[in-house]
């Protein structure tokens, strides 16, 4: 099954839309519960990632007995050191961001923790790709 | 101890769930800040949060949170509050400071989760 869904940059009222509808996807579909959440929460803090880096963003699912494949693809100021965002702490986000309760540096830490696949490939005044895979019958992670 | 409970120690206003204020409720988050709630992995939680806004109603439906205190006498927005209601989560509205709010429902014996 594939999902598409659109995001937008600066939107802070719509960020969690669309976490929320394949939240919703995933529980009619009885994935397990603590699956669906390690998803979910990494979904929603990629998502607000772009809602609050970059212009614009799509997000698009594929999902299949095996694995959920997430690709979060965004038209934005790119990320110039991925190593350095990485780390716990750092963050650029600014005071409007940070009002929403997020920006401490530590959404893409979170992403990693909850993910069994991460890649994350930017451009620097283009974009950034952040790609993430869950393992549906995966029981090594929290 | 139930939910009703905990709005009766911190004399708080129930804005959305009444139905559900019969939940046990055994640990307590406190914090402003959604990532930090994204890391919580605990059943039976109630959220102590001074964060008002749609994204912290969000954050808990993401994070399975279904017990919500707005402390600090933060106000919840009409937006929020159906959301809330759309996941089924109770908030309450409670003047105290966080410390205090954290300091009763210590002391009353629930657990921190970490």
């Amino acid at each position: 099954m594939n999902f598409v869904y659109s995001v937008e940059g600066g939107n802070f009222t719509q960020a969690g839309t669309a976490s929320s509808q394949f939240k919703k996807v995933l529980k009619q579909l009885n994935v397990d519960h603590s699956t669906i959440k390690r998803i979910v929460v990494a979904l929603y803090e990629a998502e607000v990632n772009i809602v609050a880096h970059a212009w614009a963003g799509t997000i698009t699912i594929d999902l299949n007995l095996e694995k959920v494949r997430i690709l979060l693809t965004d038209k934005g100021p790119g990320i110039p050191d991925i190593n350095k965002a990485m780390e716990a702490g750092f963050s650029t986000a600014s005071p409007k961001v940070r009002e929403m309760g997020f920006g401490a540096g530590m959404g893409l830490q979170n992403i990693k923790n909850n993910v069994d696949v991460l890649n994350i490939r930017s451009e620097v005044g283009k974009g950034t790709e952040l790609e993430m895979e869950v393992y549906l019958n995966a029981k090594d992670k929290a | 101890m139930k939910l009703k409970e905990i709005a009766r120690l911190l004399d708080a206003k129930v804005v959305c769930g009444e139905q559900n204020l019969d939940r046990e409720i055994t640990h307590v988050f406190a914090s402003d800040l959604m990532s930090d709630v994204l890391t919580v992995n605990t059943a039976n939680l109630i959220l102590l949060t001074g964060l008002t806004n749609i994204q912290t109603i969000r954050t808990s439906e993401m994070s399975d949170v279904t017990n919500i205190v707005l402390v600090r006498k933060k106000v919840a927005s009409a937006e929020m509050i159906s959301l809330a209601e759309e996941n089924g989560i109770v908030m309450m509205e409670c003047s105290y400071s966080m410390f205090k709010s954290c300091g009763l429902l210590y002391n009353a014996g629930l657990s921190p989760v970490y």
